[in-house]
């Protein structure tokens, strides 16, 4: 038997990196990936507590969140390639004007 | 400890956890000795097959019949030079294949081939993932379709992987092409599959053959559920999937030189070359599941034999399966690749969301 | 103790998977960290019982969103990265503050849920069935929303990446 916390302080080490990785780096593409850990370490919070408690409604809520990481995923990219084709650089600190 | 494996492994209370795992083991060996046989022997079978469309003869002199033809050829791949061009990415390089195997070799895991079989005093369903439950009801993983689906989908990453790591630009536009193909056809083929599921009410391989057994007008094809539709859907998505032709563009050797699989030589590339054909297998056995009636067919004579036919009944419907694909190789041009894109997405898309409504509408007909 | 023994191996490749995308420098390294990550957490949902969320995890996440990501990483063939003056401030502050957050996230969660948890291996509680008739019945609306979500994230994803010159 495995304490409920060894899987929220899992969660938790997760989305610490997860923010870390959001802050620390200059790339564009891992700083979404940074964001797609958080969202799975938010997700293994829902799920844990769907299972201790028996709720359904928690495993639904995982799914949405799946859903909406996937089409934010879709925008998201081609927000990188259009703003890529202009700027020719992923590197988010080249890209502080609004003008080239 | 092997009491909380019993309890994952929801066995029931005649077999214990290491006589478990003993026929667990023994089961995967001989599936995947059996499933590599025919990885090999399909090979010569295309060979053999599109020589004799072509009028003439194919492998003649290895063997009677040219049956030796692939024990010559894994000899030659295992002795050739194994390049590893000086600019790749080495880690990348030398995992791709690997994942390509390993993805195409684990769906047959979950694929049951036969009820049960009884070798002295152990009753196992002839499954891998398949365990023997109470009242000596063979039992498989609920989700088992979707893990299917899933080991599908991780077989994109082999080849985009390929394509990256050999840091060439026929490999890398192989890569990107064959990896596009494989995603848009992977939601036409989990389309078609929903079909069935609506009619079988579950997503374990094992229930939706066993609602198909009895007569061949049971088969999920036929009154089964009218999914004859959703077959052809598959099969053509199917044959998008496993990069054959007529949607082989991506590894063409007039078009790419050899697409995905050009800077890799020897071992590697007979990894690629199993990889294909084990999907083509895998696909195979896949539809025999979910529209052909799995293992139905008629079982009579001793108990042991009862237990074999099913096994045979299965591999048939497989053999004809990958007949079909090299019947398909030998007489079809390959689309180019934006007919192939267009095809995938505006017409077999469409046409699954409407098998999916239709069969909605029987399945709520019928209750 | 099978069950901590197997989650302790998966949780160990998930973070080690974090990890390594903080530390690699190219990004596709990052991806394929980032789908160890995935995958880890989909047989971390196994344990839990959660077998139909641990599917659709693979398929989603690992099989989808992932090789989308290997896609553009591959297309716009970017670089490893470089080190700027903005980096280096980031790393200076980042890395003290990651320990801090996950100290104290480690310290709350610690003394909140001291108890041994009821969650038992191979009890498979999230089941499709089940999961199905709560999505068409009591989430219904948020189900047919989502569904409207995805159509405009398609539209948006198309017109957005087109070239100018249309």
């Amino acid at each position: 038997m495995v304490p409920i916390s060894y899987y929220l302080v899992l969660s938790a080490i997760l989305f610490a990196c997860g923010v870390a990785g959001f802050l620390i780096k200059r790339n564009i593409i891992t700083i979404f990936m940074s964001i797609e850990l958080m969202l799975n370490a938010v997700n293994l919070t829902f799920v844990t507590f769907a299972a201790q408690w028996q709720a359904l409604s928690g495993y639904i809520f995982v799914f949405f969140v799946m859903v909406v990481a996937a089409a934010e995923a879709a925008v998201g990219f081609a927000i990188i390639i259009a703003v890529f084709r202009t700027r020719e650089t992923l590197n988010v600190d080249r890209v502080n004007l609004l003008k080239l | 400890m092997l009491r909380e494996a019993s309890l994952l492994l929801g066995m029931h209370d005649s077999m214990n956890a290491g006589m478990f795992l003993l026929v667990a083991i023994i089961k995967i060996a001989i599936t995947v000795g059996v499933l590599l046989t025919i990885v090999a022997y399909s090979v010569w079978l295309e060979r053999k097959v599109v020589g004799h469309m072509q009028n003439r003869w194919g492998p003649t002199r290895v063997g009677p019949f040219g049956l030796l033809q692939p024990l010559a050829d894994g000899i030659k791949f295992i002795l050739k030079e194994d390049l590893t061009p000086p600019y790749v990415n080495r880690t990348l390089f030398i995992l791709a294949p690997m994942l390509a195997l390993v993805m195409a070799l684990t769906s047959i895991a979950l694929v049951p081939i036969g009820p049960n079989i009884t070798v002295g005093s152990v009753t196992t369903p002839i499954q891998i993932t398949g365990v023997e439950t109470a009242n000596n009801q063979p039992a498989d993983i609920g989700i088992g379709l979707l893990i299917i689906l899933g080991v599908t989908s991780l077989g994109v990453y082999g080849i985009a992987l390929a394509g990256w790591s050999s840091n060439s630009k026929y490999s890398l536009l192989g890569a990107l092409r064959a990896s596009a193909q494989m995603i848009s056809y992977e939601v036409a083929l989990g389309l078609s599959l929903v079909g069935v599921l609506m009619v079988s009410g579950s997503f374990s391989l094992r229930t939706i053959v066993e609602r198909q057994l009895g007569s061949p007008w049971h088969w999920n094809i036929f009154n089964g559920g009218w999914q004859i539709v959703a077959f052809f859907i598959y099969l053509m998505a199917a044959f998008a999937e496993t990069n054959r032709i007529p949607f082989d563009l991506a590894e063409a050797e007039t078009e790419l030189v050899a697409g995905y699989h050009t800077e890799y030589s020897s071992m590697k590339f007979a990894m690629f070359f199993m990889a294909e054909y084990a999907n083509m297998v895998t696909v195979a056995c896949l539809a025999s599941v979910m529209f052909l009636g799995g293992w139905s067919g008629p079982v009579f004579g001793p108990p042991i034999l009862q237990s074999l036919l099913p096994i045979l009944w299965f591999l048939a419907r497989v053999f004809c399966f990958i007949f079909l694909y090299i019947w398909v190789r030998g007489t079809l041009p390959r689309f180019r690749y934006d007919q192939l894109m267009g095809f995938g997405w505006k017409f077999l898309l469409p046409l699954s969301i409407a098998n999916i409504l239709v069969t909605g509408l029987i399945v709520a007909l019928r209750a | 103790m099978s069950h901590l023994i197997l989650f302790l191996i998966f949780a160990a490749l998930c973070v080690g998977g974090a990890i390594n995308l903080l530390v690699q420098r190219h990004p596709i390294n990052s991806a394929l960290s980032l789908v160890l990550v995935t995958g880890s957490l989909a047989l971390i949902y196994l344990l839990l019982g959660a077998e139909f969320v641990a599917a659709i995890q693979i398929i989603i996440y690992a099989g989808a969103v992932m090789v989308l990501f290997i896609f553009v990483i591959m297309l716009l063939n970017a670089g490893a990265e470089e080190e700027t003056k903005g980096s280096r401030v980031a790393i200076l502050l980042g890395v003290p503050g990651l320990i801090l957050g996950l100290s104290t996230a480690t310290w709350v969660l610690a003394t909140r849920y001291p108890g041994p948890g009821s969650v038992i291996i191979g009890q498979l509680h999230g089941t499709a069935p089940g999961m199905g008739r709560l999505l068409f019945r009591d989430f219904l609306l948020p189900f047919e929303v989502t569904s409207v979500l995805i159509l405009i994230a398609i539209m948006g994803a198309v017109v957005l990446a087109r070239r100018g010159s249309d």
